[in-house]
């Protein structure tokens, strides 16, 4: 987008440098370590989970108490919220399976990835697969069934 | 460390503490300066755009931000990688089955985009939001994949 602020790039690699050295940091980028936390020999996952969410949402408290808009885009700082519908059910519940079948997560199969781990491309290529037949079967339904309303989601 | 905290964390907890305190700062970084409450799996849909006339994954939302969302990704690979080679222990390779991550990556696929998000959108950003949705999500998954990984382990697939 040309009317970017110049820094937008560079601030958004800054915070996945920081999000990645964080997986590896804590091994959520290791599979074992989260099949062993699923299987409650390590519950090290938690901390790691927990910590990220009480640190974003203090943070994002903090700007929305006291900010008013985004220095870079100027968006507001406000709760982005999901709206709810059966996917967020069904969905949560297919991941879930993935999840502990695999012992890896989208963010984490990135960072495994940094970390040396080449058979992770399995996983990553498999969420890519996963992902087009979603979307090919979502694309197939609302075509055949034009008159269905699309519930919209972000 | 007390009976308890050997119990719970047998590998110690500081590393996972702290993680997932960078983890949280990152996502923080980009909120602070653009308002952007990052997950990491749209990047699945966003990018097959590049490669795919599909409407699904040619949406504007999408095609406005594939571009940060690759940045955002080569971000947390280089991350690992630089922590890795310097104060980490050196590369490393899992011992998991291909099929099972194969297996696996396909259902978090479809998963994370059937139900809007994964364990950093919902996991950290909607769950930090105390977002209704993204914490019922989260409990689906956790449950489910506790179930899934205990089943697993019982049939005797190791690791």
């Amino acid at each position: 987008m040309s009317d970017r602020h110049p820094l937008f790039l560079p601030v958004v690699f800054l915070g996945g440098l920081v999000f990645g050295v964080g997986l590896a940091v804590s091994e959520m980028a290791k599979p074992e370590v989260v099949l062993n936390f699923l299987q409650f020999e390590d519950f090290g996952l938690l901390l790691v989970m927990g910590g990220a969410a009480v640190t974003t949402g203090v943070i994002f408290a903090v700007a929305e108490a006291f900010g008013d808009s985004a220095p870079l885009t100027g968006q507001d700082y406000g709760r982005r919220l999901k709206s709810f519908d059966r996917n967020v059910l069904v969905g949560g519940t297919i991941f879930g399976v993935g999840w502990g079948l695999s012992g890896i997560c989208p963010g984490a199969a990135y960072a495994s990835l940094g970390i040396g781990n080449v058979a992770i491309l399995w996983a990553i290529g498999g969420m890519f697969l996963g992902a087009y037949a979603q979307g090919y079967w979502r694309d197939s339904v609302r075509a055949s069934g034009a008159n269905a309303p699309e519930v919209a989601d972000d | 460390m007390s009976g308890l905290a050997a119990t719970l964390f047998p590998n110690g907890w500081v590393p996972y503490l702290l993680g997932g305190i960078l983890v949280g700062l990152g996502t923080a970084v980009i909120y602070l300066f653009t308002g952007i409450t990052a997950g990491a799996s749209t990047f699945l849909e966003s990018t097959l755009s590049y490669v795919s006339d599909l409407p699904r994954f040619n949406r504007p939302s999408y095609l406005a931000s594939r571009d940060w969302r690759v940045v955002f990704t080569a971000g947390i690979v280089l991350g690992a990688l630089g922590y890795t080679l310097t104060l980490g222990d050196g590369l490393w390779t899992t011992e998991v089955d291909s099929w099972r991550l194969l297996g696996g990556g396909i259902l978090v696929g479809i998963g994370t985009r059937l139900g809007k998000g994964c364990t950093s959108g919902h996991g950290i950003c909607g769950v930090g939001s105390r977002s209704p949705t993204s914490l019922v999500n989260v409990a689906t998954f956790l449950l489910v994949a506790i179930g899934t990984a205990q089943l697993v382990a019982a049939v005797g697939v190791t690791p």
